[in-house]
């Protein structure tokens, strides 16, 4: 017993303690924070355009005609394909082929690894959006036209407002996705959380205590966001007191 | 007011309406009545286009609506519409559906839009569940806020699509009762429904659809007690 102990000790020395190894974990963490953060903001900005273009292009009038007609066509089709080669393709494979060939000139790792999950996250968040746009009874979208609202006004104070709140559990299963995705970025090298484990399990031989150590990191960061989400989704069940 | 010609409506290959033309004078309280399928709650959409008529024409006051160049939004400002379903705005209060287009489309300030609200709340009896949200209401408080908020925007002509056909028996009555003193006010009305009591009663025309087309219409004494249509016999013999 007193055996085992001191070895955790030990083993918790070497992976934390010596020559200040804790701050290469903190180091590694504000990157796979950094990365999940910023990937989150801008897969929900393209989710959102790209799930109000589709819904916009299924519902308009079928005597629709115009410029905007024939733009929002083309915005269709080309968010169609977006979404296929996304969804239809590895996220390892997206990150390798943004590092080595799309910014091969660049070496800025965690803006890439950014755009990469960002651009994945977007295509899986409009999908979220767009499911949730439909979930509203197609008689709000009625009864806000119907008191001369245009398609926009209705869209953005009745229907959306409404849609998020359908949407909200399923969009943070995607933000815990994503956050715990990021640990793909150990192979384009960036020093993530993740890395710094590897890294440090190089040096001691050591695969125990950093490995289950940096679990346990990702597991309190989904906790945490679980119960953030928890609280929000109250909040904004509000109207549906009885 | 409102100048329907051949109006026809087809849902891929089924024919909904197969050539209406009606004319809806300033004042009238046109009540529409039928088997269910007829066509009647297509008529009544098309009027605001809701549904986009296949053919024919809708003018409002001389204002063609299925002219692409019409501006739809400015033209439905002028005609407020009541559904079955209410469709009232699940996440406001009921204050906020209320103000929200006149706020929103810039009619009313914000001050103008709320002391309406709550004298249109006072109107229909309700003035206590301003704050309230619609999901904790009953059939028909929502019903009388839905028509409340319809009358915010000052409409010209109201169109209730069976406006108390989802309500509970006791609760047909007070929105009925609404409705009826709406109509004594002068309000221009189509009203799609079920019922009779209230075609007979506030009624200045009815008319009678089947199958896509208007069969009969007459005033409402004439239309009750001397029937022409067999299908309108037919009809009258079953539900009344």
């Amino acid at each position: 017993m007193q055996e085992l102990w001191s070895r955790l000790q030990d083993s918790f020395d070497q992976a934390f303690i010596v020559d200040d190894r804790w701050m290469l974990y903190v180091k590694g963490f504000t990157v796979t924070v950094r990365v999940a953060f910023f990937a989150l903001i801008l897969g929900i900005c393209i989710g959102i355009i790209i799930a109000v273009i589709r819904t916009a292009h299924d519902s308009q009038r079928k005597s629709a005609h115009g410029a905007g007609h024939v733009l929002l066509n083309i915005g269709d089709k080309f968010c169609r394909f977006y979404l296929t080669v996304i969804r239809g393709t590895p996220m390892m494979v997206q990150l390798l082929i943004m590092y080595f060939i799309v910014f091969a000139s660049s070496r800025n790792a965690i803006v890439t690894a950014t755009l990469a999950f960002g651009i994945n996250s977007g295509a899986y968040v409009a999908e979220i959006v767009r499911s949730g746009i439909q979930s509203v009874d197609s008689g709000q979208m009625e009864a806000g036209r119907s008191l001369g609202l245009n398609y926009r006004q209705t869209m953005t104070k009745i229907i959306i407002p409404q849609a998020i709140r359908n949407i909200l559990p399923a969009l943070g299963n995607e933000m815990i996705t994503l956050l715990k995705d990021t640990s793909l970025v150990t192979v384009i090298g960036l020093k993530d959380i993740t890395k710094t484990a590897l890294n440090i399990q190089g040096i001691t031989y050591q695969a125990f205590m950093p490995l289950v150590s940096v679990a346990c990191v990702y597991l309190l960061c989904v906790l945490l966001l679980s119960k953030l989400l928890e609280r929000l989704e109250r909040r904004m069940r509000a109207s549906d007191r009885r | 007011m409102i100048d329907v010609k051949n109006l026809e409506k087809s849902f891929g290959d089924h024919k909904v309406l197969r050539g209406i033309t009606e004319h809806i004078h300033p004042g009238e309280k046109v009540v529409v009545i039928g088997p269910s399928g007829s066509g009647k709650s297509t008529f009544l959409r098309c009027l605001n286009l809701l549904e986009e008529p296949t053919s024919g024409s809708i003018k409002v006051d001389g204002i063609e609506m299925t002219d692409p160049k019409t501006d739809i939004d400015k033209m439905r400002q002028r005609m407020g519409m009541v559904f079955q379903q209410f469709n009232l705005f699940d996440n406001l209060t009921v204050k906020d559906n209320i103000k929200l287009a006149p706020v929103t489309l810039k009619i009313m300030s914000d001050e103008e839009a709320e002391k309406k609200a709550m004298a249109l709340l006072t109107r229909v009896g309700l003035p206590d569940k301003a704050d309230a949200y619609p999901k904790q209401l009953s059939g028909g408080q929502k019903q009388r806020i839905a028509i409340a908020r319809a009358l915010a925007m000052n409409p010209e002509v109201m169109l209730f699509d069976e406006p108390t056909s989802a309500l509970d028996p006791e609760m047909v009555g007070e929105v009925l009762e609404l409705m009826k003193e709406l109509a004594d006010e002068g309000m221009t009305m189509v009203v799609v429904t079920h019922e009779m009591g209230f075609a007979r009663e506030v009624g200045t025309r009815v008319l009678f659809m089947d199958e896509g087309v208007i069969a009969e219409q007459n005033d409402p004494k004439t239309f009750f007690e001397n029937p022409q249509h067999p299908r309108l016999k037919e009809f009258l013999s079953k539900v009344l």
